[in-house]
């Protein structure tokens, strides 16, 4: 059983119904031993990264580190990426996990901000995550701030500075785009978490 | 490159998209989810769904429409017309669409935009505006319930409200131009288009691939929506695209 987890910010319909469609079973849940117990993880996440404070107080971060701990994959999207790096320029006062290094950042004033639409791939071939996904391949994004370029960076994309669209370590996977709304490649990209 | 969207509307009324639709090869031409997916197949960037029954009674019907769209559509689903509370959102939101767009609810009470986005998110939340040039112009008046009422606001100094309340993106509808097909409004969607640092989506007026051009290049568009022109076949979306990018649109071409 895959666990969506559920800490109370945005609509997590979108990623069920792209699992569903995949024929995974999956639950959205908020409840942290569901997430202790679930074969996958993803964190889902949409608005303001200060949301995220809502994981330590519900004793989901627990849940999510110790899956984490026990090699269960996860896979955090947008606001669920940015969550794993040490913190964010949105709210510098809310924490992330820590996994990964690095600061999530504003795009620079020379480009319109919110970074909406669908943009490109560059992929590292090596990534488990978008195996069989090309580079320049489109993927729906729609974030306001992004995580740096670092060595778990699996795909970049550019939009006034190249930045981290996927990342991977081990088990653990992030991506700043929705793969339940970029279409077949983004399905696919579901579908090769899914088999790990 | 971060690509112009293209984004294919579905005005339904009653469960049933009206405008005249030519599709081939659908079992039912008038089904709202046999075509959001068709177009989706076709190469739209994101599909809009408009009900413009708004009727009350016919909200149950509207959100059992959303439902069967969006459990075959995986590319952004926006759903608006009679969306007038958070509860209202929320329900749109359960069905399985991406953002809502609000209109009247939001000239009457702004702070609704406030409320959805907070609980959803920004990008979750289009703002709606329907716009129409003033005897004074370069000046465009903001219109609710469909075009028949003046709201009394500026349409440029409402997007920027609009923005600062918490919208993700303004959908802005020339009234001079919808329906036309003489082309898009490129002076009403630049001089939004600059006045905001969210994305702007121009409507109204597109016929051909030269004013898709046209409002990306001469409006500053971020995106541009369209109903008929769709309605002719499956193909001509593609052939759209085709033609955009090569006029040097960047567009998101293979879909």
């Amino acid at each position: 059983m895959i666990a969506i987890v559920d800490y109370g910010a945005g609509n997590l319909v979108s990623v069920k119904k792209a699992l569903d469609w995949l024929g995974q079973e999956c639950t959205i849940t908020s409840a942290p031993g569901d997430v202790a117990k679930a074969s996958k993880i993803v964190l889902p996440g949409v608005g303001h990264f200060a949301s995220t404070a809502a994981l330590a107080r519900s004793g989901l971060q627990h849940a999510i580190a110790a899956g984490i701990e026990r090699e269960t994959p996860f896979l955090g999207i947008c606001v669920g990426m940015q969550w794993m790096f040490e913190r964010s320029q949105e709210s510098p006062e809310t924490g992330g996990l820590g996994l990964l290094q690095g600061e999530c950042e504003r795009f620079p004033a020379s480009v319109k901000s919110p970074h909406v639409g669908w943009n490109q791939l560059e992929v590292n071939p090596s990534s488990r995550l978008l195996r069989d996904v090309p580079s320049e391949s489109f993927v729906y994004f729609t974030h306001s701030f992004r995580a740096p370029v670092t060595e778990t960076t699996v795909a970049c994309c550019e939009y006034g500075g190249r930045f981290s669209a996927a990342v991977e370590r081990d088990h653990v996977f992030g991506v700043q785009f929705h793969p339940e709304k970029s279409g077949e490649i983004g399905l696919k990209i579901l579908s090769n978490f899914c088999a790990l | 490159m971060l690509t112009k969207r293209i984004i294919a509307c579905l005005d339904v009324d009653g469960g049933r998209v009206v405008k005249g639709v030519q599709f081939e090869n659908l079992r039912d031409a008038g089904d709202p989810a046999e075509l959001a997916k068709a177009h989706s197949a076709s190469g739209a960037d994101e599909i809009v769904l408009l009900d413009i029954s708004a009727a009350h009674e016919r909200r149950a019907t509207l959100l059992d429409t959303v439902c069967r769209a969006a459990r075959q559509l995986f590319i952004p689903f926006t759903v608006g017309g009679g969306i007038r509370t958070l509860e209202d959102a929320a329900a749109v939101f359960s069905a399985g669409a991406d953002k809502i767009s609000i209109n009247s609810a939001a000239l009457a009470d702004p702070t609704v935009i406030t409320r959805i986005a907070e609980r959803f998110g920004s990008q979750a939340v289009v703002v709606a505006i329907d716009a129409k040039r003033s005897a004074d112009s370069p000046h465009w008046e903001a219109f609710t319930h469909g075009g028949r009422e003046a709201a009394g606001r500026d349409a440029v100094a409402w997007a920027q409200e609009a923005e600062d309340r918490g919208a993700g993106e303004i959908l802005l509808t020339s009234m001079d131009r919808d329906g036309t097909g003489i082309g898009f409004d490129c002076e009403l969607t630049r001089v939004v288009a600059d006045s905001v640092r969210i994305p702007v989506i121009a409507s109204g007026g597109a016929g051909g691939a030269q004013h898709f051009v046209e409002v990306f290049h001469e409006g500053h568009a971020d995106a541009a929506l369209a109903a008929s022109i769709f309605h002719y076949g499956f193909s001509r979306l593609i052939d759209l695209k085709r033609e955009i990018g090569s006029q040097g649109i960047p567009v998101r071409w293979p879909c």
